[in-house]
């Protein structure tokens, strides 16, 4: 059953969105060839805590980390560590999720390390621009079908492909809550979408084709024929008057990240 | 963190039981077979005969003890299911 949030559990969630953008950004700031992802993550953690927040991922499932950090053809859930470091030319999703009162909120973004080739730059940013498509869906009387189909045709008229093995999903009380929002599919199927409902969608896109395979670590995902691939993450509500992105302050505008 | 994707399941027609059975006292009977009853823990319930006890003509009146199944989903509403000598 897809729970709808109050106004006031909207606002708990946005703080909680809030603390998730504020670090990304960050980090974002604080990336540099020769960075470990590592850092990355102890400053993710050390600023959720600062904030009275929790960060969501550590413990979950078991994973070990706080944020996933995932480097050209690693898709999602690549666990940082010290000995993992970026190269100029490399592109690399950081997801961070945190929990603040009960409630949480999750994002993500990939960056570019240095100067990076044409060709991971469009990849980029037609992964970022399928997620502003998305989100524009988000409205109520929309049905979930019409979020998934943007971005699986945004993303292959480029000449990219969609992963099938990951999806998004709906977010609140807890981490993970129905529904599950594929990036692939028809329009005008699926739930309809009603004010409340609290969705975090991220689109994954790889450069050759979809088939992603985990690796012996248990959680890092990669393209199984080794092209790059992207991710972006927003945790997205909806309200009467279309989407409110959960996770970048309210005053924001232009494109989602 | 995104999900991996999960097969939707199917509902499963098991009928589980998640039923709570407490031991209570008729207070007193209602229109249609039905019944006030106080639990050990000083609630009130309205509680219906079970459908084995009609069958079995068996009688309930108030100041019996009787055994009542909750459900999980509305406490406040209960089955007979057993009358106590």
């Amino acid at each position: 059953m897809i729970v709808c949030k109050s106004s006031a559990e909207l606002e708990k969630m946005h703080q909680a969105g809030l603390i998730v953008w504020g670090a990304l950004e960050k980090m974002r700031g604080m990336i540099r060839p020769g960075i470990s992802t590592k850092e990355l993550d102890q400053f993710a953690e050390a600023y959720t805590t600062e904030h009275h927040a929790r960060p969501a991922f550590k413990g979950y499932r078991g994973y070990p980390g706080s944020v996933c950090t995932s480097i050209n053809q690693e898709v999602v859930h690549g666990i940082p560590s010290a000995s993992r470091r970026v190269a100029e030319g490399d592109i690399l999703s950081m997801d961070f999720g945190v929990e603040l009162g009960g409630y949480f909120a999750d994002a993500a973004l990939t960056v570019p390390v240095g100067k990076i080739r044409p060709e991971r730059e469009k990849l980029l940013r037609v992964t970022r621009e399928s997620l502003d498509r998305a989100i524009d869906k988000v409205r109520p009387g929309n049905r979930l079908g019409d979020v998934s189909a943007a971005v699986q045709q945004w993303v292959e008229k480029e000449g990219f492909s969609v992963v099938r093995e990951f999806v998004g999903h709906g977010i609140g009380t807890k981490m993970h809550e129905e529904p599950q929002v594929p990036n692939y599919g028809p329009p005008s199927q699926g739930p309809r979408l009603l004010e409340g409902m609290v969705l975090a969608i991220e689109p994954m896109v790889n450069t050759g084709s979809p088939a992603v395979k985990v690796l012996e670590d248990g959680w890092t995902a990669v393209t199984a024929d080794s092209s790059d691939s992207a991710h972006f993450e927003h945790t997205v509500a909806v309200t009467a008057n279309g989407p409110w992105i959960l996770t970048r302050p309210r005053e924001s505008a232009g494109p989602c990240w | 963190m995104a999900r991996p994707v999960k097969e939707k399941k199917p509902n499963d027609s098991s009928g589980k039981e998640d039923a709570i059975e407490v031991m209570a006292t008729v207070i007193e009977p209602l229109p249609n077979a039905m019944f006030r009853v106080e639990l050990e823990n000083k609630h009130r319930v309205l509680a219906h005969i079970s459908g084995k006890m009609r069958k079995n003509f068996i009688r309930i009146l108030p100041g019996d003890r009787v055994a009542v199944e909750l459900s999980p989903y509305d406490l406040t509403r209960g089955r007979i299911v057993y009358r106590y000598k």
